[in-house]
C-alpha cells in the first residue's frame, strides 16, 4: 500500500499514469522492430526479411479465407483441448487430492506420464485413434492435464485443517464443502495450473497439425518452410505469438475475477 | 426438556493420543454437567488438553473412552445442536465468501425460505454490531471484527451451546473488552449456552456464572467454581469489586496448584 501511494504522489493523474504504462509496454518492442526493419533492409539474405515484408504477407496469407479454413479450427481445437484438460484435471485433481490411498498409490504412475514428452505419443495417437480432430485434441489434453491436474491435486491436499474443521463441525453437505470450499481453496494453484496449461496446448496444437495434415496453423507454417515461402512462414510465426498474446490477456481477466480475493488479501498482508 | 436435567453432560471423558514416541494422555479423567442456559469458562494451565476436551464436545474428536451427552443422548460427530467458534478467525473464516456469505455458510443445508434464512443472517449480523460490513470480505476487516463474523455464523446457526476456544487470544486488550462484553451480551439477550475456553483468569472470572479449572495433563478437574458476581457486569465497575479480586486469586491459586503437581484426590479406578 505504501508504494502505491508513493507513486501515486509523484503523478498528477490517473490519465498521466496510463499514457505512462503505455509508453513502457510499447517502448521497447516498437523501438525492436525499428533496428529489425532498418537492419533487414540492408540484409541480402532471403530468410531475413524485414518488418513491412511480413506485415504484407500476414494481410494476404490470414485475412481471408485461409482464416476460416486454418485458423478457425486450430482455435477451435486449442479451445476444446483446453476446456477438456481443465474439466479433467479439475475433476480428477480433487478426487486424487482428497483420498490420501489413491494418491499414493498414483504418484510414481502421474510422475511417469507427466515425464513423457507428449509429441511422441503423436504416432501412437494416429495408430489409435486415426488422423482425426479428435486425435489432435487428445494430444493437447494429454500435455495440458499435468499441470492443471498437479496443481490441483496440491491446492486440495493443502486446504486449511481449520477451514476443514469449520465445514466439519457446521455439517455442510458433500456438495456444498466442494463448491465452497475445496475449489475455492484451490484455485489459487488451479489457476496457475491453466496458466501453465496454457502455452503446453499452444505448442501441443501446432505440433499435432505438423504430422499429416491438411489443414490448421502448424500445417500452413510447415508448409509455407518447405516451399521457402519466408515471408509468409514468418507471418505465420507472428500470429502463432498473437494467439499466445492473446490467450494471457483473456485468462489474466478471468483470473483476476476469480481470484480477486487472492489478490485482496495477498495486498492487504503486504501492506 | 424436563427441568434440572443438564444440557451437556461429560463422564469419565479421556482421550489418548498415539504418537510416535508412544501414547499421550491429553485428558484424563473428565466429569461435569452443564445446565441449560449456563455461560461457563474453562480455564486450565497451557498444555492442559482445554482444545482437546473443545473438539471432543463438539463431535470433531472421539473420545477414547467415556461420555459426552447432549440432551441425553451421546454425541458421536458434530452435531446440529452445537456451533464452535475458533481461535485462528482468519483461518476459520472463508476469505472468497463475504462476511453474509461466511455467516450464511452453515444454514445453506437447513430447509428455511429464503427470506427466512435472509432474516436469520440480517440478525446475526446486527446482534455482533457488523450491520454496515455485511458485503465486506473478512480480510478486510480487523481482527476483532473477523472473530466478531465468526461469532455471527455461530449464533446464525442457532445452536444449544455455543462452544468457544479462545476466541480472544489474538486480539489487542481494547477489542478483547468489546468482545468480552459482546459474548456477554449475547448471553443474556439471546440465552445462549456458552462454554469459552481461555487461558486468561480474569477473562473467565469476568465471564462466566461458573469456571471449570482444570488440572495439568492428565487432565481433570481440578475445581469447579461458582461466580457469585452480578449478572449486569461492567469492565470497569465488576473488575474493581473485592469478590471479583478474590474469586480470580483463587482461581490463580487453584491453576498454580494445579501446574504443580496431580491433584491430591487419587485417581479413580477405571
Amino acid at each position: 500500500m505504501t508504494a502505491l501511494g508513493a507513486k501515486k504522489a509523484r503523478l498528477p493523474g490517473p490519465v498521466l499514469r496510463a499514457v505512462e504504462n503505455v509508453l513502457f509496454a510499447l517502448g521497447l518492442p516498437v523501438l525492436t522492430v525499428l533496428l529489425w526493419g532498418i537492419w533487414s533492409a540492408g540484409s541480402t539474405n532471403r530468410f531475413f526479411v524485414g518488418p513491412l515484408t511480413i506485415l504484407d504477407a500476414f494481410r494476404r496469407t490470414w485475412i481471408g479465407p485461409a482464416f476460416v479454413d486454418d485458423v478457425l479450427p486450430s482455435l477451435y481445437r486449442l479451445a476444446l483441448g483446453l476446456v477438456a484438460s481443465i474439466l479433467l484435471g479439475v475433476a480428477a485433481g480433487v478426487v486424487i487430492g482428497r483420498l490420501r490411498l489413491l494418491r499414493e498409490l498414483l504418484e510414481p504412475l502421474l510422475e511417469f506420464f507427466r515425464a513423457l514428452p507428449p509429441p511422441v505419443l503423436i504416432p501412437v495417437m494416429m495408430l489409435l485413434l486415426g488422423i482425426t480432430d479428435t486425435m489432435r485434441v487428445v494430444v493437447i489434453v494429454s500435455g495440458a492435464v499435468w499441470p492443471i491436474l498437479l496443481n490441483t491435486i496440491d491446492g486440495v491436499r493443502a486446504t486449511d485443517s481449520v477451514m476443514r474443521e469449520t465445514a466439519d463441525s457446521f455439517r455442510i453437505t458433500r456438495w456444498e464443502r466442494l463448491w465452497l470450499l475445496v475449489l475455492p481453496a484451490a484455485s489459487p494453484r488451479i489457476m496457475t495450473g491453466v496458466r501453465q496449461a496454457l502455452s503446453v496446448a499452444l505448442i501441443l496444437m501446432v505440433i499435432s497439425e505438423m504430422f499429416a495434415s491438411s489443414a490448421g496453423l502448424g500445417y500452413r507454417i510447415a508448409y509455407f518452410q518447405r516451399n521457402y515461402l519466408v515471408a509468409e512462414m514468418w507471418s505465420g510465426i507472428l500470429l502463432l505469438g498473437l494467439i499466445g498474446v492473446l490467450l494471457a490477456v483473456a485468462f489474466g481477466l478471468v483470473e483476476r475475477r476469480v481470484l480477486r480475493w487472492y489478490h485482496g488479501m495477498k495486498e492487504i498482508t503486504r501492506a | 426438556m424436563p427441568d434440572g436435567s443438564p444440557l451437556l453432560r461429560v463422564e469419565h471423558l479421556r482421550k489418548v493420543y498415539a504418537s510416535a514416541q508412544g501414547e499421550v494422555e491429553a485428558i484424563g479423567d473428565l466429569s461435569f454437567t452443564m445446565a441449560p442456559g449456563e455461560l461457563m469458562c474453562v480455564v486450565g494451565p497451557s498444555g492442559c488438553g482445554k482444545t482437546t476436551l473443545l473438539k471432543c464436545l463438539a463431535g470433531l474428536l472421539r473420545p477414547t473412552s467415556g461420555l459426552v451427552e447432549m440432551e441425553g443422548s451421546p454425541v458421536t460427530g458434530p452435531s446440529p445442536a452445537m456451533a464452535v467458534v475458533f481461535q485462528e478467525y482468519g483461518r476459520s473464516l472463508y476469505p472468497w465468501l463475504t462476511v453474509q456469505g461466511n455467516v450464511e455458510l452453515p444454514l445453506r443445508h437447513k430447509k428455511l425460505s429464503r427470506a427466512e434464512r435472509r432474516r436469520m443472517v440480517a440478525d446475526a449480523i446486527e446482534a455482533v454490531g457488523l450491520a454496515g460490513s455485511a458485503d465486506s470480505h473478512p480480510w478486510q476487516l480487523s481482527g476483532g471484527m473477523q472473530q466478531r463474523v465468526a461469532i455471527a455464523r455461530a449464533i446464525a446457526y442457532q445452536p444449544e451451546v455455543l462452544i468457544m476456544d479462545e476466541p480472544f487470544a489474538a486480539v489487542d486488550a481494547q477489542t478483547r473488552a468489546d468482545l468480552e462484553d459482546l459474548v456477554r451480551e449475547l448471553h443474556l439477550t439471546r440465552g445462549i449456552s456458552t462454554i469459552f475456553v481461555t487461558h486468561d483468569i480474569d477473562e473467565s472470572v469476568y465471564l462466566g456464572q461458573r469456571v471449570l479449572v482444570l488440572s495439568n495433563s492428565p487432565t481433570r478437574v481440578q475445581e469447579d467454581l461458582v461466580i457469585d458476581l452480578p449478572a449486569e457486569r461492567d469492565q470497569l465497575t465488576t473488575r474493581a469489586l473485592p469478590r471479583f479480586t478474590e474469586l480470580r486469586t483463587h482461581v490463580y491459586a487453584q491453576i498454580q496448584r494445579a501446574k504443580r503437581g496431580p491433584v491430591t484426590a487419587p485417581p479413580v479406578a477405571r
